[in-house]
């Protein structure tokens, strides 16, 4: 006998993604996902944006690592509260540990919460964590071929950061090359070359990543005011 | 690579839906993954292969549909078959697409089998070591 299921495999995934959407809906939160190879400069290109948007808004950072708590405390040294999350040897980071972190985070009094990724091109890609938006970061010493290779980590990011730019001239990175296949997989992407560690390029990417937040933050308050009425 | 995780989840669902209908056993679980997932199929199997035995599902086989892409133009609402690469309309070359299908990863359906793997000629067709399964997911009905 066969017995209709028909639901996502991640069905728990997704459903504890919503109710952490929810949370942050109702604290008016916005949360950028952001997803990179190991070493590629995921906290030194969050601390560098906390450094551009810190006299705006509030931030807290939410650290995927398999072990240890070496980033959350980089984080802390700034003043800014950061969650470490370790998954134990887990390749990603999953909504049930959002879930969990932010019950460590006081929603009400922050407008932007980071989430570093666990460091992988693959599996953060099939996860949603209740976040606004994933962002990706590649560095120049990774190459410029990495598109073909982990293609839909490119194709889903909203945005993606070419991270230690400076370091351009003493790679063979073919940067003509990179952005027309970046173009060819995620049409819409714009591509911000920084040296996170200089905060060269930052300025451009916090432009970006400010009129995101706010068209986010106007949306929420937009189908909040329809709620009411 | 998550596909022990995938097939965790899998799992989960099917004995569930199978244990509401008080089968023995799972025979044959059916899903569908898009082809711009992460998802890789020999990991899939093997992952299944590991984690079946003792459970419902132990023997049974898992039949995969393989969803292509395909999206929508959003200036000339023309819809098209693509790859991972070159998502553009093929009538006005516009790269403003909005995805139909590809990301698909569902439990469709599974077939359920009143009697169980190891069928004994003793009485009752009450379950043996998958008992335990079925208590974890039984419960309430909605």
């Amino acid at each position: 006998m066969e017995i209709d299921i028909s639901k996502p495999i991640l069905d728990r995934n997704e459903r504890l993604a919503s109710e952490n959407r929810a949370l942050f809906d109702a604290n008016d939160v916005f949360v950028l996902d952001l997803m990179a190879s190991p070493g590629a400069g995921k906290t030194s290109t969050i601390l560098a944006t906390i450094a551009a948007l810190r006299d705006r808004y509030n931030i807290a950072v939410i650290e995927g690592d398999i072990a240890s708590r070496v980033d959350a405390e980089k984080i802390s040294a700034h003043g800014i509260p950061a969650v470490q999350i370790n998954t134990g040897g887990a390749c990603h980071l999953e909504s049930d540990m959002i879930k969990r972190a932010i019950n460590a985070l006081d929603l009400a009094s922050l407008d932007i919460i980071i989430i570093e990724n666990v460091g992988n091109l693959v599996c953060p890609t099939d996860f949603y964590l209740g976040e606004d938006a994933k962002v990706m970061i590649l560095s120049i010493p990774e190459g410029h071929d990495k598109p073909y290779k982990y293609p839909n980590i490119f194709a889903i990011a909203e945005a993606v950061i070419l991270n230690k730019y400076d370091t351009l001239s003493v790679f063979d990175f073919d940067e003509p090359e990179f952005r027309q296949v970046v173009h060819s997989l995620n049409p819409t992407a714009p591509v911000f070359p920084v040296s996170a560690t200089k905060g060269d390029g930052i300025d451009a990417w916090a432009q970006w990543l400010i009129a995101r937040i706010e068209s986010a933050k106007a949306a929420r308050s937009l189908s909040k005011g329809s709620d009411v009425s | 690579m998550h596909e022990m995780g995938i097939v965790a989840s899998i799992l989960d669902a099917s004995v569930e839906a199978a244990s509401k209908q008080g089968a023995a056993r799972i025979t044959e679980i059916k899903i569908s993954v898009g082809e711009l997932t992460e998802i890789q199929e020999f990991a899939l199997d093997f992952a299944f292969t590991a984690m079946t035995p003792g459970t419902m599902a132990e023997g049974a086989i898992l039949t995969v549909n393989h969803i292509g892409a395909s999206s929508r133009c959003v200036s000339c609402d023309v819809e098209f078959e693509h790859g991972r690469f070159e998502i553009v309309c093929p009538k006005c070359s516009g790269f403003l697409c909005e995805l139909i299908t590809g990301r698909e990863l569902s439990i469709d359906s599974i077939e359920i089998d009143d009697a169980p793997l190891d069928a004994k000629p003793t009485d009752g067709d009450e379950t043996n070591e998958d008992g335990s399964n079925a208590d974890t997911a039984s419960g309430a009905g909605e």
